[in-house]
């Protein structure tokens, strides 16, 4: 039986390896697709010929694209993402002092967005067919059509200007105390929060009310058990599984929204970082950003995958 | 059928659950109307400086306000539909087209040709789509038809995936093997006998699919690598207005209800026409 799940695992973990191996392949080859050259572009239409072939025998550009190809995925494996083209520190760097910021502004999020999720999705699940379901229902489909910059912005309107309750603009100097702490990623997390609780209630609540009709819960109900009872005691436990699935899956949503709240509550995060990088077109940059944000996605889809396997023993034997 | 049943009941509530109904896909054709006419129904020249102030607030004169220039954000705005809608449904009818295409072609084919394709295309849905734009923008620029085609491209698997999978269960159907033993030719079991019993599902995942590049796009633009300025779409509206935005200026909220009017009336009306249900399919 563990050997089973062992093998399972191992087989989820070896494809999580090698999506990210297609993963870095396709960045790769879009990177490098346009015929347009880095070197020319870095020293300007006024560069001689011989100044932009030595700054392409610099960065390697005279390699055949296989070679440099090897070579680049060997670097990125080492964690060696090379050095910006724009101010030539080295990517690793620029990345570490920003990813700090991106892991509390995820993790807040994470830690307001579950338990609201949950409760959210239960409940409506608990009363589904309800008004109280339907407003849930209506509210999950607006919070997932609507751009997260309207939510964003709507939030700035109505806590920043309209109540002057928080700082419109993040600022990540001093933190003196728990207000400040509060002041600054109370709308950045408010408005994480929004695109990915939709998503995680819609789809816990799928999972429990999956688990509500089946009819083992009919049998307690007709052997007179409370409603209570039913959800928590019978219900809950099989629904775990896939709750848990829904979450880690919810949870990759996050980097979608991180990339537009950071951006706009000009938070230093390494979405910023990326943003700033593409418009300067360091493509270094993007590249290990990239790729920590499809490892970061892959890790988390991993994650509901196992989850799933580990909560339903229907799914060991397939 | 039921629209006898509606038209029969009276009364003040089946008039307002009716209007209710016409409300949503009157949206999205007025929308789709401002792709084609917006930049002449507009009152103001979108790119003309008005007798205003920067960021006004709503007036009889100019009822959306004005932006930081002092130009009329109802006209920006209806002329931006041209970008947001015009360049979204270019983006969506690519994706949904090849989608559609390879998917059956898959169906059809299938052995290893569907097999590669699959497998290709699902590996290609674990890069989250924002990051694919990102990359796709800071490879080759932000021009108008790179966009579509990035669009296009990064809807495309889950296009194929969804599309695919009705087929597949379409190609699986007696009058397909019917057809095969016929000795009818690939090409025409894809599009006369696979395709006419599809249409429904490729539809609803037009909309849903539309729904989804519209919000892309204007991510993209909203962070000043989508629609290019002088030109400006709905996201590209929110991000020049930004700095209005401690006044409370219109100009900045504004183009962003429009986009969200748009996708929710899209996606209303697919709830409508198709059922709650067709979303579960897709992503």
């Amino acid at each position: 039986m563990n050997a089973t799940i062992g093998r399972l695992l191992l087989t989820r973990l070896v494809a999580a390896i090698l999506t990210l191996w297609f993963v870095a392949t396709v960045v790769f080859v879009i990177t490098n697709l346009l015929p347009g050259d880095v070197a020319q572009e870095l020293l300007g239409q006024s560069a001689t010929p011989e100044a932009v072939a030595g700054l392409r025998k610099a960065l390697g550009l005279d390699l055949p694209p296989w070679q440099r190809y090897l070579e680049w995925l060997w670097n990125m494996v080492r964690g060696d993402a090379g050095r910006s083209l724009v101010n030539g520190s080295p990517v690793a760097a620029l990345i570490g002092s920003r990813l700090g910021n991106s892991l509390i502004l995820a993790g807040i999020t994470a830690l307001v967005a579950v338990p609201l999720a949950l409760v959210l999705g239960i409940t409506a699940a608990v009363y589904r067919g309800s008004v109280y379901d339907r407003i849930v229902g209506a509210g999950t489909v607006l919070a997932v059509s609507v751009p997260e910059f309207l939510v964003a912005s709507a939030a700035v309107l109505v806590f920043a200007v309209q109540l002057r309750w928080v700082p419109a603009l993040s600022q990540l100097g001093r933190l003196d105390g728990v207000l400040d702490v509060i002041r600054t990623f109370a709308l950045p997390v408010l408005t994480l929060t929004f695109v990915i609780v939709a998503q995680m209630a819609r789809m816990t609540r799928a999972a429990l009310v999956d688990v509500l009709s089946s009819s083992y819960i009919e049998m307690a109900r007709l052997k007179g058990a409370g409603q209570a009872r039913i959800v928590v005691w019978h219900a809950l436990p099989n629904a775990i599984g896939p709750i848990a699935n829904a979450i880690a899956f919810s949870l990759s949503f996050l980097l979608g929204g991180v990339i537009i709240v950071e951006t706009i509550f000009n938070y230093p995060g390494i979405a910023k970082l990326m943003v700033d990088g593409v418009s300067t077109r360091d493509l270094p940059l993007v590249q290990a950003c990239a790729m920590l944000f499809c490892g970061a996605y892959l890790l988390l889809v991993t994650m509901a995958d196992i989850a799933a396997i580990l909560a339903n023993p229907r799914l060991r034997h397939r | 059928m039921s629209s006898t049943t509606i038209s029969a009941r009276r009364g003040p509530m089946a008039i307002l659950a009716r209007t209710g109904r016409m409300i949503m896909p009157a949206i999205v054709l007025f929308w789709l109307a401002m792709a084609f006419f917006g930049y002449w129904v507009a009152p103001y020249d979108p790119a003309g400086i008005q007798d205003a102030d920067l960021f006004e607030g709503m007036s009889r004169k100019f009822w959306l306000g004005t932006d930081y220039f002092g130009r009329d954000m109802l006209s920006r705005i209806l002329a931006g539909a041209r970008y947001t809608v015009g360049i979204s449904l270019m983006a969506t009818s690519l994706a949904v087209a090849s989608g559609v295409l390879l998917g059956l072609a898959a169906s059809a084919i299938g052995g290893l040709f569907d097999a590669a394709v699959s497998r290709f295309l699902d590996a290609l849905i674990s890069i989250p789509s924002k990051m694919f734009g990102l990359v796709l923008v800071a490879a080759f620029g932000a021009s108008i038809p790179v966009l579509v085609l990035t669009l296009a491209v990064i809807y495309l698997p889950g296009c194929y995936r969804i599309n695919r999978s009705v087929a597949v269960n379409v190609a699986a159907l007696d009058f397909v093997a019917v057809a095969r033993a016929r000795g009818e030719s690939t090409l025409y079991i894809m599009i006369r006998e696979i395709l006419p019993n599809m249409v429904g599902p490729v539809l609803a995942d037009f909309g849903l699919r539309f729904i989804y590049v519209v919000l892309l796009l204007s991510s993209l633009s909203f962070l000043g690598l989508g629609v290019q300025p002088p030109q400006a779409d709905w996201g590209s509206l929110v991000r020049e207005n930004m700095p209005g935005l401690p006044y409370g200026a219109p100009a900045v909220i504004m183009p962003a209800i429009a986009i969200a009017s748009l996708t929710i009336a899209v996606n209303l009306t697919i709830d409508s026409l198709f059922g709650r249900h067709a979303r579960d399919g897709v992503r």
